[in-house]
Order: C-alpha cells, then sequence, then structure tokens
C-alpha cells in the first residue's frame, strides 16, 4: 500500500517526504525503476570505462593494456610533444568558430524553413543529406573541391578572374578554417532539425500577440523565440561540443592533420598513439586530459543548469 | 621442380592427417581490386588443397584501423584463425603474452630457414628462436618512379641516379613540370626520408641509426646531408598539393610532376593507366645511389586457441602460404615479389626485374618496421612531415629532434 | 541645363519616397514576390546549392569512367555516362574474397539498425521524460555523467567495453552490438528529450495528475504524442548514427554479421591498392540512401502546433 500510494503521488507529496526518511526510496519509485538502464549505463559503461581508461593511463601498456606502472610518464611525454600542443590550439579554434557558426547558420536556416515556404521537405532533406555520408568519401571530395587546381578556385580563375586565390589546405594558416568549411558542411543540417523541431514547439499565438504589439519579425526571433528556446540552445550546444571534441574522421579525411601537423586534433593524437604508434599508455593519457578539460568547463555548467531550480 | 614436388607431397601428407575441417577465419587488409585477386589465390588454395575452408575477414585501412579489431577479438577471447601483419615488431607484444602460436615446427619441417630470402624476413618472425608468423610477400619502399614523357618533351635525358634528378630539376620548374610528386600524408614523408637516407647516408649509417639505435651517427655528418638534401627536396614539390600517394602517382603518369619516391606497389597504378615500364615510365631503385631494397612486407600470424584441431589446420595453413605455387600466384596478383629465391612470376617487366635480381644478388636491407617500434616510428612521421611542411625549420634543428627519437627508442 | 540635371536628380531621389508614402494604397505587387519572400527563398537556394555541391560532384564522378576521371575536370558531366560503377559498388567489388558488393552487408545492418533504433529511443524518451518531470534526489548526478560520457571519443572506449562484452558473455553476439549502440546513443539522445519535455507546460502535467494518470499513463498518452518532432530528431541521429557506424559493428560482432560499412570501408579505403573513385563515390551515395529515405518521410511527422493545441485543449 505504502509503495503504491508514495508512487503515485510523487509531486503531491514531495512537501511531506523530509520528514518521512524510512521511505524515501520509494519516493518516485517509477521512476527510478524507469531510469535503472541509464543508471546502469551511467554507472557501469562512462564511469567505468573513464576510471579503466585513468588508471591504463598511468600504465605504460603498449599493444595491450596491461598493468605496468608507469607513474607520471606518459604525462610527461604528452606535455613535451608538439604536435599535442598544436591539436589543443587547433581545437580552439575550430572549436569556437564551428559552435559559433553552426548555431547561427542552423538557427537562420530553421527559421527560414518555418516560414511557410514551398518545398519544405525537399530543402530540409538537401540540408540534411551531409550528415547521412560517410565522411571517408566525402572528405575526398571537399579535398577537390578545395584543391586550387580542380576546385572553387580553378573555377573561378576560369570566369575570367586570374588572380584569385583560395587554397585553404596547404595553407598551414588556413587550414583550419578549409575543415570548417566542410564540417559546417556537414553538422549544419542536424542543428537545423533540432531547431525546426524546437520553433515547432512554439506556440502560435506568440506571433499574434506579437504582432498585435507591432513587434518585427526579426526583433520577435531575438527578443522572444530565442529566449524561449533556451533548452533546444543548450541541446544543440553540447551536441556541438561534443562533435568537436570527437572531431576525428573530416581530419583524417581531408588533411591527415597535414600540412605538416598544423590541422592535428586531439582525438587524432589520441588515435593515433592507440592504434598507429601501439602505445595505449599514452593514448589514454591524452584522452583523460581531454577528459578533464570537458569537466572543468561542463561541471560549473551542470551545477548552473541544476542548482536551484527545481520542477516535478 | 624437384623441391616443389616434395613440398607438395609434404603439404598432402599434412592434409591427409588433419582429421577434421575446420572453418578457418582470416583477417586481412587486402581489398583493393588486385589484392583482393591476389588473397583470393590463397583461399583457392585452403579450399583446393586442404579439408578446411577459408572465412574471409576482410578490413580495409590498413593497420591503424584492422589493428584495433585484432587486439579486440583477442581481449574478447574469440580470436580469428589467422591475421596478417607487416612483419616486423609490430605482433612482439602479442607474442611476449603467449597468445600467438609457435610455429617452429612446421618452419623445420618445411625447411623455412634454407628458403626465405632474404633471411631476415625469418629473423623478423623469430623470438629467442621461436618462429611466430609466416612471411609471404616482400614490398620495398626502395623506388623512385619518373615521367618519361615529362623529361623528353621538354628535351631531357631521364634522369638515372638523385644527382641527375637534382640537376635536372630546375630546368623541369622552367618548363612548368613540377619535379617531384609528393602526397601530404605523414607516413609517405617519412618513408621518403627513410629512401633518401640509405641512398644519400649509405646502408652502414642507415643500420646504425635503425638497427642499432646509435643518436651519435644520426647527429653525424652524413646524415646532416641526408637532411639537407630532404630541405631540398621541399621545394622541389611546389605546384602539387595532394593527399593521397596515388593522386601523387596521377601527377607522374600525366606528366604534371617528374617523378615520385614511392614504394613498389605505386606500380599498380602505372598498370592500370596502361603504362609500360621503360618506355613510358622509369624507375630507380635506391634512388640509382645505391643497389639495395628494403625487404619489408606481410605475414601472418595464428591466435592461440587451445583447440588441437584448430591448431593443427592453423599450421597446414601456414605451410601451405610458403609453398611454391601459393607464392607464385598470390605474388603475381599482388605485384609484390615472393619470399622464396627459387620460384618464377608469371609476368615480370623491367621494373620488377630490377627488383628480382637484386634480391637474388642478396643486396639487401631489413625494413624499418623490422627494425623500430611503431611508436618510434609514429614520432618520426610526425618529425618529419613536421619537417617537410615547415619552410622555416632548419636542417640542423630536424636532424637534433630526430637523433633525440633514436634516442628514446628501444 | 544645369538645372535639368538637378531636377531630374531630384525627381530621381524622390520617386522611392513617395512610392514609400503611397504604398499602402497603390497597386500592391503579388504577394508571392514580396521582398520578404524574395530573401528567404534566395536565401534557401544559395544555401542549398552550396550544400548540394559536393553531392553533385559524386553523382557526375560516380557516372564517369576511370580514365575520364583521371584527366578530367570534376564539374564536368560525363562523357559517356555509365552505371557500371554502381553495378559494381552493390554487387560485384570485391572485399577480400568475397565480390558480391555492398549487398553482402545490407541485410546485416538493417538487422543491426532496427531494434537498436527502437530501443535506444525508447530508452532515451523515457529517460527524458523522468528527467525532467519525475525528478528525484540523485538523478541529475547519473544524467551528468552521462553527458560528461557524451564527450569521450568511442575509440577510447573499446577496449573497456570489450572486457564487459566478455564477462557478460555476449562478445561477438548481436545483442551485444545493440547494447552498445543503445548505451553509446543514450547521453545525446537523453538530453534531446529532457530539454524538450521541460519546455512542456506544466499545467498540462498537472491537470493530468489531477485526472488520476501515473507516470505511464502520462507519457503515453500525453507527452508523446505532442512530442513528434523531437521523436523525429532522435530517430535520424540515431538512424544515421548506427547505419554508418564502422567501429562498433566490426570490432563487436563476428564477421558473417558485419554490418554494410564494413563492405563500405573496405572498397573506399583500401591503403596500398589501387582507387576506383567512381566506384567509391557510388558506394557512399548507396550507403546514404537508407538515412536520406528516413530523412525524406520522416519530415511529414515535423508537424506544428500540437503541442500549442493540447495546451488550450
Amino acid at each position: 500500500m505504502a509503495i503504491a500510494d508514495e508512487a503515485g503521488n510523487a509531486p503531491a507529496a514531495q512537501a511531506g517526504t523530509e520528514a518521512r526518511r524510512p521511505v524515501r526510496i520509494l519516493k518516485n519509485l517509477q521512476s527510478k525503476m524507469a531510469l535503472i538502464p541509464m543508471m546502469f549505463t551511467a554507472l557501469v559503461v562512462f564511469l567505468g570505462g573513464t576510471i579503466w581508461t585513468v588508471v591504463y593511463s598511468f600504465t605504460d601498456s603498449g599493444l595491450l593494456p596491461r598493468l605496468e606502472w608507469a607513474g607520471l610518464e606518459q604525462y610527461d611525454r604528452l606535455w613535451g610533444t608538439r604536435k599535442w600542443l598544436v591539436s589543443i590550439e587547433n581545437l580552439a579554434i575550430y572549436g569556437v568558430c564551428s559552435v559559433v557558426g553552426t548555431l547561427v547558420i542552423g538557427f537562420v536556416l530553421a527559421a527560414l524553413l518555418d516560414r511557410k515556404i514551398r518545398g519544405e521537405n525537399a530543402f530540409r532533406t538537401i540540408f540534411l543529406y551531409p550528415f547521412a555520408l560517410s565522411f571517408i568519401v566525402t572528405g575526398l571530395i571537399w579535398q577537390w573541391l578545395l584543391n586550387p587546381e580542380l576546385g572553387f578556385q580553378q573555377v573561378v580563375r576560369g570566369m575570367g578572374w586570374e588572380s584569385f586565390t583560395f587554397d585553404p589546405l596547404n595553407n598551414p594558416d588556413l587550414v583550419m578554417f578549409g575543415l570548417l568549411i566542410a564540417g559546417l558542411w556537414q553538422g549544419t543540417g542536424l542543428i537545423m532539425c533540432i531547431m525546426l523541431a524546437g520553433l515547432r514547439g512554439i506556440d502560435e499565438d506568440i506571433w499574434k500577440a506579437a504582432r498585435v504589439d507591432g513587434i518585427g519579425t526579426v526583433k520577435t526571433y531575438i527578443r522572444v523565440i530565442i529566449p524561449m528556446m533556451r533548452p533546444v540552445f543548450v541541446t544543440s550546444l553540447v551536441l556541438i561540443a561534443s562533435g568537436i571534441v570527437k572531431l576525428y574522421d573530416l581530419v583524417v579525411a581531408m588533411t591527415s592533420g597535414g600540412p605538416g601537423i598544423a590541422s592535428e586534433v586531439p582525438a587524432k593524437y589520441v588515435m593515433q598513439a592507440m592504434f598507429g604508434g601501439q602505445n595505449l599508455g599514452q593514448g589514454f593519457a591524452a584522452s583523460t586530459m581531454m577528459l578533464v578539460m570537458v569537466v572543468i568547463i561542463l561541471v560549473p555548467w551542470a551545477y548552473l543548469e541544476f542548482g536551484g531550480r527545481k520542477r516535478g | 621442380m624437384r623441391l616443389t614436388t616434395k613440398l607438395l607431397a609434404a603439404s598432402a601428407i599434412v592434409s591427409a592427417s588433419a582429421a577434421n575441417a575446420v572453418e578457418l577465419e582470416v583477417m586481412h587488409w587486402w581489398t583493393s581490386g588486385g589484392e583482393a585477386a591476389a588473397v583470393n589465390e590463397f583461399a583457392k588454395a585452403v579450399n583446393e588443397r586442404t579439408d578446411h575452408t577459408w572465412v574471409d575477414g576482410a578490413i580495409a585501412g590498413g593497420g591503424d584501423t584492422a589493428r584495433p579489431v585484432m587486439v579486440s577479438r583477442i581481449i574478447g577471447g574469440d580470436p580469428p584463425a589467422a591475421f596478417q601483419f607487416n612483419h616486423g615488431r609490430q605482433a612482439e607484444e602479442l607474442i611476449e603474452a603467449g597468445l600467438l602460436l609457435d610455429l617452429t615446427d612446421v618452419a623445420e619441417e618445411q625447411g623455412w630457414a634454407d628458403i626465405v630470402n632474404p633471411s631476415t624476413l625469418l629473423d623478423a618472425c623469430t623470438i629467442d628462436g621461436r618462429v611466430y608468423c609466416a612471411p609471404v610477400n616482400i614490398h620495398s619502399w626502395q623506388w623512385m618512379w619518373l615521367s618519361n614523357a615529362a623529361y623528353e618533351d621538354n628535351g631531357l635525358e631521364v634522369p638515372q641516379n638523385w644527382t641527375e634528378f637534382t640537376e635536372s630539376a630546375s630546368a623541369l620548374e622552367e618548363a612548368g613540370v613540377t619535379p617531384l610528386a609528393v602526397g601530404g600524408q605523414a607516413w609517405q614523408q617519412n618513408g621518403m626520408f627513410g629512401v633518401m637516407a640509405i641512398a644519400l647516408a649509405g646502408q652502414e649509417d642507415w643500420l646504425a641509426v635503425n638497427r642499432d639505435k646509435n643518436a651519435e651517427v644520426a647527429r653525424g655528418e652524413n646524415y646532416a646531408r641526408v637532411f639537407q638534401a630532404f630541405a631540398d627536396a621541399r621545394d622541389l614539390s611546389d605546384g602539387i598539393d595532394v593527399q593521397d600517394w596515388n593522386q601523387a602517382t596521377n601527377a607522374v603518369i600525366t606528366g604534371q610532376a617528374g617523378a615520385q619516391i614511392m614504394g613498389d606497389w605505386a606500380q599498380g597504378e602505372f598498370a592500370v593507366a596502361e603504362m609500360t615500364a621503360g618506355e613510358d615510365y622509369s624507375c630507380l631503385p635506391g634512388l640509382g645511389e645505391v643497389a639495395v631494397l628494403d625487404t619489408g612486407g606481410d605475414a601472418f600470424y595464428f591466435p592461440v586457441t587451445g583447440d588441437p584441431e584448430i591448431e593443427a589446420a592453423q599450421k597446414e595453413m601456414a605451410a601451405l602460404l610458403l609453398s611454391p605455387e601459393v607464392q607464385v600466384a598470390f605474388n603475381s596478383k599482388k605485384g609484390s615479389l615472393p619470399i622464396r629465391g627459387d620460384v618464377d612470376l608469371e609476368t615480370v617487366n623491367e621494373c620488377t626485374q630490377k627488383g628480382l635480381d637484386l634480391l637474388a644478388a642478396g643486396n639487401t636491407l631489413p625494413s624499418g618496421n623490422e627494425l623500430l617500434t611503431p611508436d618510434t616510428i609514429t614520432q618520426a612521421n610526425d618529425l618529419m612531415t613536421e619537417f617537410w611542411n615547415t619552410p622555416s625549420m632548419t636542417a640542423e634543428d630536424a636532424q637534433e629532434r630526430y637523433a633525440q627519437i633514436i634516442e628514446d627508442a628501444e | 541645363m544645369a538645372n535639368v540635371g538637378t531636377l531630374a536628380s531630384t525627381m530621381a531621389a524622390e520617386e522611392p519616397v513617395r512610392d514609400r508614402l503611397d504604398g499602402p494604397s497603390g497597386p500592391r505587387p503579388k504577394k508571392v514576390f514580396s521582398r520578404t519572400n524574395i530573401i528567404v527563398y534566395g536565401t534557401l537556394f544559395v544555401v542549398a546549392v552550396y550544400y548540394a555541391l559536393p553531392l553533385y560532384v559524386m553523382l557526375v564522378t560516380s557516372l564517369k569512367g576511370m580514365p575520364e576521371i583521371r584527366v578530367g575536370n570534376i564539374f564536368a558531366p560525363p562523357i559517356e555516362a555509365t552505371f557500371q560503377p554502381w553495378i559494381k559498388a552493390w554487387s560485384e567489388a570485391c572485399t577480400g574474397i568475397n565480390c558480391d558488393g555492398l549487398s553482402r552487408g545490407f541485410w546485416n545492418s538493417v538487422t543491426i539498425l532496427i531494434p537498436s533504433v527502437i530501443i535506444s529511443i525508447a530508452v532515451a524518451s523515457v529517460n527524458g521524460y523522468a528527467l525532467s518531470m519525475w525528478k528525484f534526489k540523485g538523478s541529475e548526478v547519473f544524467f551528468t555523467i552521462l553527458m560528461i560520457g557524451a564527450f569521450i571519443p568511442y575509440q577510447v572506449m573499446l577496449y573497456p567495453i570489450v572486457i564487459l562484452l566478455r564477462e557478460a558473455g555476449l562478445y561477438g553476439s548481436l545483442t551485444g552490438l545493440v547494447l552498445v549502440h543503445v548505451a553509446f546513443g543514450m547521453p545525446i539522445n537523453t538530453l534531446l528529450f529532457r530539454n524538450y519535455f521541460a519546455a512542456i507546460p506544466e499545467e498540462l502535467f498537472k491537470a493530468a495528475r489531477v485526472d488520476g494518470a501515473g507516470f505511464w499513463g502520462i507519457f503515453v498518452r500525453i507527452i508523446m504524442p505532442m512530442s513528434l518532432p523531437i521523436f523525429v530528431v532522435a530517430l535520424i541521429i540515431q538512424v544515421t548514427g548506427i547505419w554508418n557506424d564502422f567501429l562498433f559493428g566490426v570490432v563487436y560482432v563476428r564477421p558473417e554479421n558485419y554490418p554494410m560499412t564494413v563492405q563500405l570501408n573496405n572498397i573506399v579505403n583500401s591503403v596500398q591498392g589501387v582507387k576506383e573513385y567512381n566506384v567509391n563515390m557510388a558506394a557512399t551515395l548507396l550507403t546514404g540512401l537508407v538515412p536520406l529515405v528516413v530523412y525524406f518521410f520522416s519530415g511529414k511527422l515535423f508537424v506544428r502546433g500540437i503541442a500549442a493545441g493540447a495546451v488550450k485543449g
């Protein structure tokens, strides 16, 4: 009886439960049971896997994971390697541009598609298709398009502008932006979809009200709609950011880290160490450092997001 | 020929004695057209000449893609019956951990020590006197490929060595041809450096650095010359910006570039473009400076399964891979050289013949894969690609950093 | 002379002003050609061209023969169009000794895709629902761990998962692979649902509680029907991710169950062999067809106003 009672009336009973400690575990029982797969995944897969990785980063594991302690050796070497430092710098540049670019383009496209236009389905599919194609080959296409002999530069010169130069992939200072062109092409479609789903969830009456008050379209988006879509933006941000941290395929397919080491990224460093160099310990040390950086950024955000506000 | 029949008889006896047919799952990274045709020769041999069945587990992308899969299968307790690695130090740890099958009895029975040429290939499979892998082919990095048209159309002689090549480079550039095509990936630049080191610093110094890890030699004068030549070569590749090695080869095929330094697999691209060795393109082993080939290549390893039936089948397969007919059939399709000197390939062009002659004369060196750990090779890749692409980096800087890597190498 | 000139320019300057002033009373252009519409469609069109350009290059390349590719212009349409690369990619390309192209792994991919997508979306949507509407002490700790998990490169987790699956006796089985897909799809999708549900008006939830609906009742009868667009987004993410997955497929199941991406990788990714660009392009486009079909048809579910209507009702 008590179980059913507690579970059934959870929100109502919330105020009174503080005093009734013994049955607290039963509060929201159905919710807790429903979340068992998630708790299991969080603890065993993600937390367990992370701890495993951190532990092995203090070993000299090569091709096989083995517990032979090496202390901080792997970290020493990591921070003494130029490629790693370049990787982090590149990730920062790419990350900032990619977050801003994807959010802006994604939102603008979604807003345009939301203007009750014809052919929405066709446009949406065109914007989204790059997401569906494996990057091993689309990376090659971008290599061609950005290649001065084959791609855009050649076309523009063919139109008579002989001095036009556009060769981002072979210029160490521009290569990250060359990657960004392809990265935005691949990633904005999905963000557009998420934004569109968010826009479709907004009450039409809000638009009517804005029109009655004489607020312009752009202003309504900025003042009213975007603040209402905060959770959608947070979702998008996490999605984009996790993609940036894991950035690997794109780089391998388009530049393999070049010219030289000018477009190396941390995830590629990790993979190269683990599977190319057969040095698992070094790869785990690098991925541990990546995780530390993520935690430094994520935990304050989680505190802000979860601290204080409660509903239910 | 007598040897052939004896071997055939030997493998026939082995297969007759195998009590049960076993499915042999074989993992490898040979997937392009020619490679697939070659591996099919292995499969045919296993299926037709033994009671066992070849189950194919092809995973393209080379070792970096295939290695995690193979290691996962081994850790997960479900290893394949056989897998391919480059012969050398890549499998060292698996052997030390006792995960790979000891093939010493097969090797002794089949007399591998006498037939495998060069013998360093078998050494690369041997740890503490025990044999753990079956080498199947030889690939060499030691080649420079030249477009005859690029030179002749501009009234130049096709160079016969590196010195002539560098001397004619400026004339080519004036004619609008890039002298040297180089792909953007790090392994290509490091591979090229290795070729130049053997050609310009000489075998002795190269062995001192790569085999004995002698950092003083790496800091020495001969190596300084190599680094300087490498630095000078940076300017020769302006005008061709491609990533993949075969895009660079294509520049040589179309005559946009004069030459490329690349392993013997590049010949496949010339063949597909229907070009004839000697007429349309030329090849210089050892850059025409030294008559020597490094002998890298592939080998098969056999994980321990604990099942005696599978073990017998694995050993049977190992013996079969080195048998003369299989060697000829496989290497003819693959474009590589056989690991035994007593067989003849089906069709041999001018360039392949040069390679075979060098092998027969014993002018060989072990490959970088056999001497250096993958970890060291990765570090060298990173350094060479940085050096190649950073005009402001001096040869002295690069040499010192290289010597550091050699000092730290195991 | 000077006067005329001045006059003309004055008139020219005045024209738009008068136009604007008279605007409402004058004859209006048809609505379709309004300035907003031109901007909207113009922008969409230009962006669509940018997005479609690589697709165009892939298509024409896939229809060319190799000699034409080796010399030609990447934008040029094929001189002699051939479907041979497509046929080869689908049914003839050899990967190792098996010469039946992509078709070999197609059904394996479908068998992996369907249970993985259904289970992962079901689990993630329930997670999101519970985390947004039925919070309990500690629920957000698990959620935060999950969020950090979203940032770990998959490859790093490869070996610990092998060990987990081995201990559970699932290594090499399809069930194991499905569970891996569910686990790795969980962080992003849970976040997606949680944040979407969090925007649903609270009154709705309270009203349902008053009507006596419970945890599952509210989810199935109220929350799910009003959240179609976000289910579509989750579907898009999961179908794409799982269909294109290569790493997990090749590591966690045995060769007879390899998904199609293993064949795709084998066709396009050989290191030393000769590369056939036309077959590579055809194979990539063929592999991308399944997600593309899902994108196109799931679009119909991107409907507006269900949530809005429900509030009033």
